[in-house]
């Protein structure tokens, strides 16, 4: 039986992050994984990453896939097509490889298998063309083939609006962005970029039916009442051909059950996790689990939980003592206390907010419709007015996330040593309008205005991540945050770099009266 | 060919919608037979690479697809929604979670039934097969 | 012994409702009203529904339905989920070919 120092089971973020971590130190480390292909749900994040520079803010997940592959290549044996049916006692890992199975034992084990995602039932459900919003991703982003043509999104969490504007940029028609919670659960920024393409959302309402014999050919939504009650007669229709279901994640915590580790059923962490001290460790002595097995949360920390039980592992078996473990661990402690901060940090949830952490009161609209209105963006330190071209952030929720401070050249943008404040324009530094913080913001809410550029004229630049992107001289229409034409729009200019890493810059000129509400440009006869 | 089996397999209103779809927000450039449905080219991920261009079977007629990339990809892009009808109450199962694990897109390919198509790659002349229940339709027996 | 499994308790007869018919277990095709009659013509546990219904004991092995089912035995129980007992984790926990788990390798 081949023996490993540690076994990880599950090479996504988590588990390739602790790979990292152990081999560094010197152990014999074998990762198995189920799947053809490494990095878990990672490469299939084309979206820039929020967080601090240390967390890899505004690298785009696939980006941040290939960087952590190739920290553990030739240093730790990534096992593919291989995956873990079973732990028994004496850490003995059985795996599926090829024709047949394989025993190996290991002196540690760190599970890392993440999560999969929930379904909501409804009549209809299980005809083609419902499928999670997790496989429309793997669908477009992995295998480049369009799901559907048009979807109905069900789920506001960060998955749903994430999808959903990943959809658009396949080319697919997201119809409608559906949510049985009476607000908006995710990010403010990931809705708004989708309402101003137009896509209308239904907070309070739910999928009724799906129609279709063969396959899916229409959706029924209807609102619910306070106890997500579906209430008769408000039935509303939407032609299209696919349902995704973004409805949350559940932990497939089952192999560490087996292992024997104690387990509870933890509703805050998305379902049965084990039961896991700070650093991954569980009740069975050298069996660790981090990343989303111990608790639904994300990519940026489950790739600290994974490093954080890789350093644990390596001082388990002595191969640190523990004094380097503490050296390591604290400032990874401290990295990940950073992302668990702000309005959507796990102690936040559940709580209804009012207002930000400076005070500034929230807006309601975002949460009801996805987006902010004009005469909200003005309570917000980044919405400011000047001469000449500044820029306007339209970042109105405590996030950890501070890349705009970062890449403008003129320090026009601060955030602080607290990366959840909202980012302030400086209104005595010079904006040279590079485009740098339009295109680095991961929200995407960073515009620079310039709100006379000519007599009667503004011009406002916006970030455009889609194809054919339009040409200067182009002419069409604006359009507000919620998606609406509001006015006649030329594209002055059109800007791509490697630097903005596939967020091209897209200015236009609009009337001036138009320039804090024009946010999109729809090309003619586009 | 592609276009005449993209049409013969898709209900009348699907199709209304595919000619008259509002913008909301781009267009991703396709070429080819597999017009709607393929990616070619995409905003954030570039020139989308496949592997050679391969010829299988689906249920007897002739479809093509890309070596490599799952078999329910190739059949999503030619237009195939349908990949299995139910033991018990024969309805139509198509992809749910594209990962290998509801086991929903099951269908008999080269004569092996329960083969997970959204992660088993595609090969030259496979023949893949619509599954009832648990096999392959037998010859002679009518249609449910 | 758990609250939630009190079988001294009354859950009250079995009401059908609008959507009994709609399918839970899409690997065995068990409907929402087969899951609800079962708890209450006595099954209280996930794994005694399981056997009964086979729901959970399909190709997928419960990967989709567990959480759906789970909910649905607590519901009409009026428990909360994490109060029922979870189903046990067992090896394969992938399908796998008998012949694949009979074939050794070293």
């Amino acid at each position: 039986m081949k023996r490993y120092d540690l076994i990880i089971v599950g090479a996504g973020p988590a588990g390739l992050s602790a790979a990292a971590e152990a081999s560094k130190r010197g152990m014999s480390v074998a990762v198995f994984d189920e799947n053809a292909k490494p990095g878990g749900q990672l490469f299939k994040q084309i979206h820039k990453f929020f967080g601090s520079k240390k967390h890899k803010a505004k690298m785009r997940g696939y980006r941040i896939g290939e960087q952590l592959l190739s920290e553990v290549k030739g240093i730790a044996d990534v096992e593919l097509n291989s995956p873990v049916i079973g732990i028994y006692p004496g850490r003995e890992v059985v795996v599926r490889q090829g024709d047949g199975i394989v025993h190996y034992c290991a002196d540690s084990i760190i599970v890392a298998t993440g999560a999969s995602e929930n379904a909501v039932p409804f009549e209809g459900w299980t005809l083609p063309g419902v499928m999670g919003a997790g496989a429309a991703q793997t669908m477009m982003n992995l295998h480049g083939v369009k799901p559907g043509e048009n979807i109905l999104m069900l789920g506001s969490g960060n998955v749903g609006l994430v999808v959903a504007f990943q959809l658009l940029q396949a080319g697919c028609n997201v119809k409608a962005l559906v949510d049985a919670a009476p607000r908006i659960g995710g990010y403010g920024v990931h809705a708004a970029k989708i309402a101003r393409c137009g896509v209308p959302f239904y907070l309070s309402h739910t999928v009724a039916k799906a129609e279709g014999t063969s396959c899916v050919t229409g959706a029924v939504i209807k609102r619910v009442d306070e106890h997500f009650r579906p209430i008769a007669g408000t039935e509303k229709h939407f032609d299209v051909d696919t349902i995704c279901l973004a409805v949350g994640l559940s932990p497939m915590s089952q192999l560490l059950m087996m292992a024997g580790c104690d387990m509870e059923d933890n509703p805050k962490r998305g379902g049965q996790v084990p039961v896991c001290g700070e650093y991954g460790e569980t009740s069975a002595p050298g069996i660790f689990a981090a990343g989303d097995v111990s608790g639904i949360e994300e990519a940026s920390s489950a790739m600290i939980e994974g490093r954080m039980a890789g350093i644990c592992a390596a001082a388990y078996l002595g191969f640190c003592t523990e004094s380097e473990k503490w050296t390591a661990l604290c400032p990874l402690k401290d990295d990940l206390n950073d992302l668990r901060q702000g309005m959507f940090a796990p102690k936040s949830h559940g709580k209804s907010l009012e207002t930000t952490d400076e005070g500034i009161l929230l807006s309601g609209t975002l949460l009801k419709k996805g987006h902010i209105t004009s005469e909200e963006a003005e309570r917000f330190p980044g919405v400011v007015h000047e001469a000449g071209v500044h820029p306007v952030i339209e970042c109105t929720q405590n996030i950890p996330c501070n890349p705009c401070q970062d890449v403008c050249p003129k320090h026009c943008i601060r955030v602080g040593s607290n990366i959840t404040a909202l980012p302030e324009v400086d209104k005595s530094a010079n904006c040279i309008g590079c485009g740098m913080c339009v295109a680095s913001c991961p929200g995407q809410a960073i515009f620079l205005l310039n709100e006379n550029c000519a007599p009667g004229f503004a011009t406002v630049t916006l970030p455009y991540e889609f194809l054919p992107l339009p040409q200067k001289g182009r002419k069409g229409k604006a359009l507000d945050r919620a998606g609406k034409p509001v006015c006649s729009a030329e594209v002055v200019g059109v800007k791509a770099s490697p630097a903005f890493d596939h967020t091209a810059i897209l200015t236009i000129k609009v009337p001036s009266e138009m320039a804090m509400d024009a946010r999109f440009f729809k090309e003619e006869g586009a | 060919m592609f276009g005449r089996l993209l049409l013969c397999r898709l209900p009348k209103h699907y199709m209304k919608s595919l000619i008259g779809t509002a913008y909301s927000g781009s267009h991703a450039q396709f070429t080819g037979g597999q017009k709607m449905k393929r990616i070619t080219e995409h905003p954030i991920l570039g020139k989308i690479e496949k592997g050679r261009k391969v010829n299988f079977t689906f249920d007897g007629r002739e479809f093509a697809g890309y070596e490599g990339e799952p078999i329910a990809a190739a059949l999503k892009a030619n237009g195939v929604a349908v990949h299995r009808y139910t033991a018990k109450l024969h309805k139509p199962r198509g992809i749910f979670c594209a990962i290998g694990r509801c086991t929903d897109c099951v269908m008999v390919i080269d004569g092996k039934p329960n083969i997970r198509t959204c992660i088993t790659p595609l090969r030259e002349g496979m023949n893949v097969q619509t599954q009832y229940g648990t096999g392959a339709k037998k010859e002679g027996a009518a249609e449910r | 012994m758990i609250r939630a499994n009190d079988r001294s308790a009354d859950i009250g007869p079995f009401i059908a409702a609008d959507d009994d018919d709609v399918i839970i277990c899409r690997c065995e095709e068990v409907t929402k009203g087969e899951i609800r009659k079962a708890v209450h013509s006595g099954m209280y546990t996930l794994a005694e529904v399981r056997r009964y219904l086979r729901c959970g004991m399909g190709l997928c092995q419960g990967q989709t339905c567990g959480r759906l089912v789970k909910g649905i035995i607590a519901h009409e129980l009026g428990a909360k989920p994490s109060q029922l007992e979870p189903a046990t984790g067992r090896a394969p926990m992938r399908p796998t070919e008998m012949r694949i788990l009979g074939s050794e390798k070293r």
